[in-house]
């Protein structure tokens, strides 16, 4: 068998599916959310590279380029207001993150 | 080829802001804390000059490689956005230096918010979308977390953050299908593909509703608009006013660049999404709101039932929408900046107050403060012959043309059931008991913001044309 576009396609859409029912499902540790959202980018960056070597254009790797770094730069300022929280709250279980309701 | 001398004069209103925002930024970092009331004023300044950059005098064209793109609509939506920020930096002042988070760091944040935005509205191209898209979002994330002391502005950022990323990624996931199935991201390259069949419909249509999700996530249009209330009642109240004007400002534009630039083909399947997204948004941002206590989180659903009817314009898709929709932002923005400019002004006994019985009586101890908020909440409501009215018809008026005649109708009927709660803040300032009377306002900035505000407003009832003429002009660049 070979391997198709598809094949590319279905990965990154599952991957995708789970980083977002990662994020709504877990109910325990904001981490865990952040990992998720970083499930979700890799998935667009599969997209990107596949749709980009099945029809011989650059652009898709450029774009998955921009979305690393995006990723990394998102990742420490997600990571620095958490620590901000923590020192507030002494928790980052999600359940916890209830001041507000309504 | 001279790579591009014409590009950098296109952008050169962005690079002066960024240029501007980095020198600050050593000058700060230099100086330390005592520079903070000097770079405060220097970035309102900056961004002032900025939007003034854009008209003189005025280009048109596109640059890099057509990944950026200025016309009329684009300048006009960014001196929205740079008078906004400029604004909420201005405002801010009073409010920090007693929560001692005045520090020289948030102006430049906020600068650098607004050169995403700009960007953003801008963009002619997915990368460049999404690259001013997530300089815009991260630079907010951290400003709604600003009060780094505070539980609920921490908390604020933490789910601002949260979601934030998820729209992000939805609107890349999109992004990267649209990519896939038209064979580019230039919007010229999407629409030609498009509209020559090329592309391949269905993919791009999964594609579009991604797009259409993480960019009504950012304008917190329903069912995307969970995160809004929360945010907006925990962040610090100068944060809460920048989110309710620029951002919103920024990413409406975007929608409707995107819209109605390389999805013009797929009208009939977008119309119906925006269609659905703001009758949803002006239904919830009327009844959520009637409960609310709280002056933010009112404010909070206020915006979201705003979105609502500007979303209707962008759903008519004719010039005369997207005229109404640049008409409705302009008021939008001066109305909500002066209620968050008397909000700030609602202090008892030195503690800021936010909760609307907080305001009983304030005809009595303070009469012009609640003769400003007595005109931003008529103007809010729509009472003719105030500047909301005439925004609201122009959108109805739009819809109607557009032959959207049950969400016009729904719309009004919407707008019946918020007036309620608008009027009650009036009923509650003029006929309430007073509550311990409020603090006179300082004489500052915000004074003179909600004053401006006033009497911006009550120019723009009286004469609404100059207005309407500006809208017109920016509608034109879209349908050349």
């Amino acid at each position: 068998m070979t391997i198709g576009l598809g094949h590319y396609l279905a990965v990154a859409a599952v991957l995708f599916t789970m980083g977002i029912l990662g994020i709504f499902l877990n109910r325990k540790n904001v981490i865990v959310i952040l990992m998720c959202v970083e499930l979700m980018l890799l998935a667009v960056n599969i997209n990107l590279v596949a749709f980009s070597v099945f029809q011989g254009n650059v652009v898709g790797q450029i774009f998955a380029m921009l979305v690393l770094t995006v990723a990394a730069a998102e990742a420490a300022i997600g990571l620095a207001i958490l620590v901000v929280y923590f020192r507030n709250r002494g928790t980052i279980a999600v359940e916890d993150i209830n001041a507000m309701k309504g | 080829m001279i790579v591009g001398l014409e590009s950098w004069t296109l952008a050169r209103p962005e690079l002066f802001l960024a240029a501007a925002t980095a020198l600050l930024l050593v000058y700060g970092v230099v100086r330390g804390e005592i520079a903070t009331p000097f770079v405060s004023a220097a970035t309102s300044v900056a961004l002032l000059v900025t939007a003034a950059l854009l008209f003189l005098p005025y280009r048109e064209g596109t640059a890099f490689s057509s990944l950026f793109i200025v016309d009329r609509l684009t300048a006009t939506m960014k001196s929205m956005v740079l008078v906004g920020s400029a604004f909420a930096i201005l405002m801010s002042r009073a409010y920090f230096e007693q929560a001692k988070a005045w520090r020289f760091e948030y102006p430049l944040v906020v600068a650098l918010a607004t050169l995403g935005m700009m960007l953003m509205i801008s963009a002619n191209d997915l990368m460049a979308l999404y690259v001013g898209l997530e300089l815009q979002s991260l630079a907010l994330y951290v400003i709604a977390a600003f009060q780094r002391d505070s539980v609920r502005s921490t908390e604020a950022g933490v789910k601002y953050f949260v979601l934030g990323s998820v729209a992000s990624g939805m609107l890349l996931f999109g992004s990267s299908l649209i990519y896939g199935f038209c064979g580019g991201t230039a919007f010229v390259q999407i629409s030609g593909a498009l509209a020559d069949g090329r592309a391949t419909e269905i993919g791009v249509i999964i594609g579009l509703v991604f797009v259409v999700a993480g960019l009504a996530f950012k304008v917190s249009a329903v069912p995307f608009h969970m995160w809004t209330p929360d945010v907006y009642e925990g962040a610090p109240t100068p944060v809460t006013a920048l989110f309710a004007v620029a951002p919103k400002i920024a990413a409406m534009s975007l929608l409707v660049s995107v819209l109605m630039g390389p999805f013009k083909p797929l009208f009939a399947q977008w119309q119906q999404i925006i269609v659905v997204a703001s009758v949803l948004s002006m239904a919830l941002g009327a009844f959520a709101a009637l409960r609310q206590q709280n002056i933010k989180r009112l404010m909070a659903y206020s915006s979201i039932g705003n979105v609502g009817y500007i979303l209707l314009g962008v759903a008519s898709g004719t010039e005369k929408g997207i005229q109404s929709v640049v008409f409705y932002l302009a008021i939008y923005l001066v109305m909500t900046l002066g209620v968050f400019a008397t909000i700030l002004m609602m202090k008892r006994r030195n503690i800021m107050v936010e909760q609307v019985s907080d305001l009983a009586g304030l005809a009595r101890s303070q009469p012009m403060m609640a003769l400003g908020m007595l005109i931003f909440m008529f103007s809010l409501a729509g009472i003719p012959p105030l500047a909301g009215f005439w925004g609201k018809l122009y959108i109805f008026m739009a819809a109607v043309e557009a032959k959207l005649f049950v969400p016009a109708v729904l719309g009004v009927l919407a707008s019946v059931v918020a007036s309620y709660y608008y009027l009650r803040i009036v009923k509650v300032m003029y006929f309430d008991e007073p509550a311990e009377a409020i603090d006179r306002p300082a004489f500052g900035v915000n004074r003179v913001v909600a004053l401006a505000a006033a009497f911006l407003i009550a120019i723009f009832s009286l004469v609404p044309q100059p207005l309407s003429l500006i809208a017109e002009a920016a509608a034109k660049g879209l349908f050349p």
